[in-house]
């Protein structure tokens, strides 16, 4: 059942999931495989498929279906799938509290307050983007400034243009995306602007969507103050050192009516928050275990609501963890408490899941500080593996087999990804 | 005897290495740069037919959204994306649709259709 109206909803579910996003359509097909029969997920927006259907462009699936799909394909597949399961939607509702008890209190847009209860609860909340706050960048308060996602949404879905000339401050994917997508209908893209020395994107995205528009990107370069006093008039950019300060005997004022921040997503935590989960304090998500459970029992957690990933293949692999393990814990098959804690060492920011078990394969994703030519990355004493290359941007993602694990007491693992001596020529692509 | 050199950064992975094509009276006489196999076809394909998928939105009325996605079936050649880009610009269709539902066919006679990427339903279209 599709429905927005809470009314059709039952009293009591086995697995209420929070947020219909890929994450969210995963665990819930997940629960739903391990014998949940009665299976609920909820999403304050009007549709499921979360951040996916505005994403138009290619770029989704590669690694679970083979081919490249758009966001809206992707998302259309697995909610074919979700109602092949019998699992229900909820939609137009807004999750506001979630409980230990694993209660729920919901609001509709159209039925007013409601509380349901749960055997288990996946929280799949998805991210949300940084803000002016966030950099703190100076200056007036006009109209005129927008997160890149929400002008992703203007053009792509609710067909209108955020302004006639942008400028565009952070060279990830998103901005990236957004650079072409604004040409393309027409409004003037004055630049990309970027802090870091090299671009955060695919290399696809710098060719096909700033090169082929000949859109201009501004390394080391950033926004450090806006002028307007309705409306956005112009940005001041400034080149800056390498210890990222401006140099402002070099700055430029830039007439512009649009400022798009694409400067980075964060875990969606308000749910986690209320239910007060151990959190890691670097990706901004709540600890969890192998199986995707957080710090109380019964609660999972899967997705960008967990930590930022790259790939949409991934969040799909990890939430359908999250779904088998919250439908398994239904019936008391839970397999046996994690015996390792992964401790982010040399090079290593953060490590999801943040804890492992020696009799199981596990897959872990990792972030790095600093870009590597030609490395390793060691797991203790007990794992190496040679990687090609790894970069900030770029989620490194290791398989972990009981081969290796069960060389290993228990306890802290330390993680290090460090250079390689006397690299040879047969390596692995990361 | 013309010599050009046309650089190309390579889009197979995060190492993005520079890629060289050398040609001599237009024809090529060296691929330089890569690193590895499929930098090297990346370099010959993009110098010789480079091809762009398309991926955009048409208006569409008493939708759910006032947009729908769409794309090409395949990579068209890249000298013609903005003319396909240009003749979507005037597309109206209209609700319902489903996935897979051809907005314009063989468009600007390249061989290859443009198709919904989502089904819409009927709604308010905000
Ligand atoms: C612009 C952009 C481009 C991208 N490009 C690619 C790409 O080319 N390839 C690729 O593989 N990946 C790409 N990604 C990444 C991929 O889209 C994400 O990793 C993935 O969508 C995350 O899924 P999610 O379900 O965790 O979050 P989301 O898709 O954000 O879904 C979360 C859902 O939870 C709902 N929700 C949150 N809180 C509540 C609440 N309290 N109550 C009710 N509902 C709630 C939200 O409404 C939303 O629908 C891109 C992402 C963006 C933003
Ligand atoms: S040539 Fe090979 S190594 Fe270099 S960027 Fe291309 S795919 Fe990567």
């Amino acid at each position: 059942m599709i429905s927005d109206k809470p009314h059709h909803l039952r009293q009591q579910y086995d697995v209420v999931v929070t947020g219909a996003g890929p994450a969210g359509m995963a665990a819930a097909i997940g629960a739903s495989e391990a014998g949940a029969a009665h299976v609920l997920i909820i999403d304050r927006e009007r549709e499921a498929g979360g951040i996916l259907q505005q994403c138009i462009h290619q770029g989704f699936g590669m690694h679970h279906f083979g081919e490249e799909l758009t966001g809206p394909e992707y998302a259309q597949r697995f909610l074919a799938q979700v109602e092949a399961h019998g699992i229900d939607i909820i939609t137009d509702t807004f999750v506001d509290v979630a409980r230990s008890d694993k209660t729920l209190k919901l609001m509709s847009a159209h039925e007013g307050v409601r509380v349901i209860s749960a055997g288990a609860v996946v929280l799949a909340t998805g991210a949300r983007e940084r803000t002016r706050g966030a950099i703190r960048l100076p200056g007036t308060r006009p109209s005129g400034i927008y997160t890149a996602g929400v002008a992703q949404r203007f053009v792509n879905m609710l067909g209108c243009l955020p302004g006639t000339r942008a400028v565009i401050l952070g060279s990830g994917d998103i901005g990236l995306i957004m650079a072409r997508r604004l040409a393309l209908e027409g409004v003037e893209v004055v630049g990309v602007y970027e802090i870091m020395p090299h671009p955060n994107g695919l290399n696809r995205n710098i060719v096909h969507c700033l090169h082929d528009f000949d859109i201009p990107l501004h390394l080391s370069t950033t926004v450090v103050e806006v002028h307007g006093r309705d409306r956005l008039e112009s940005v001041t950019v400034a080149p800056v050192d390498d210890q990222r300060v401006p140099i402002m005997a070099q700055a430029a004022q830039i007439p512009c009516d649009t400022l798009l921040l694409a400067i980075g997503l964060i875990p969606e935590r308000e749910l986690a928050d209320g239910l007060r989960l151990r959190m890691d304090t670097v990706t901004g998500g709540p600890l969890v275990s192998s199986t995707m459970e957080t710090s109380q029992d019964g609660i999972y957690a899967c997705g960008n609501g967990v930590h930022i990933h790259d790939l949409v293949d991934f969040v799909t692999q990890e939430s359908l963890l999250a779904g088998h393990s919250a439908g398994d814990s239904l019936f008391g098959r839970r397999p046996p408490v994690d015996n390792v804690r992964m401790i982010p060492g040399e090079n290593v920011v953060s490590c999801v899941p943040h804890t492992i078990s020696t009799d199981r394969e596990h897959t872990v994703y990792l972030r790095v500080r600093r870009a590597l030519d030609k490395c390793a990355i060691r797991f203790g004493e007990i794992y190496e593996k040679k990687l090609r290359y790894v970069f900030p941007a770029e989620t490194v993602t290791v398989r972990l087999t009981p081969r290796f694990l069960a060389r290993f007491p228990g306890g802290a693992l330390r993680i290090d990804i460090l250079p390689r001596q006397g690299a040879r020529g047969d390596e692995e692509a990361a | 005897m013309t010599s050009t050199i046309t650089t190309y950064l390579c889009i197979g992975c995060p190492l993005g290495c520079r890629l060289e094509v050398e040609e001599e009276d237009a024809q090529i006489v060296a691929v330089r740069g890569f690193s590895c196999k499929r930098g090297e076809e990346y370099a010959l394909q993009e110098h010789t037919d480079p091809r762009r998928m398309v991926t955009t939105t048409v208006a569409i009325t008493n939708g759910r959204w006032a947009r729908l996605p769409v794309k090409t079936t395949a990579a068209v050649p890249k000298e013609h994306e903005r003319a396909v880009y240009a003749a979507l610009r005037s597309v109206v269709m209209r609700a319902p649709i489903r996935l897979g539902d051809v907005v314009v066919g063989n468009i600007r006679g390249l061989g290859v259709d443009v198709v919904a990427t989502r089904d819409m339903s009927e709604g308010d279209g905000v």
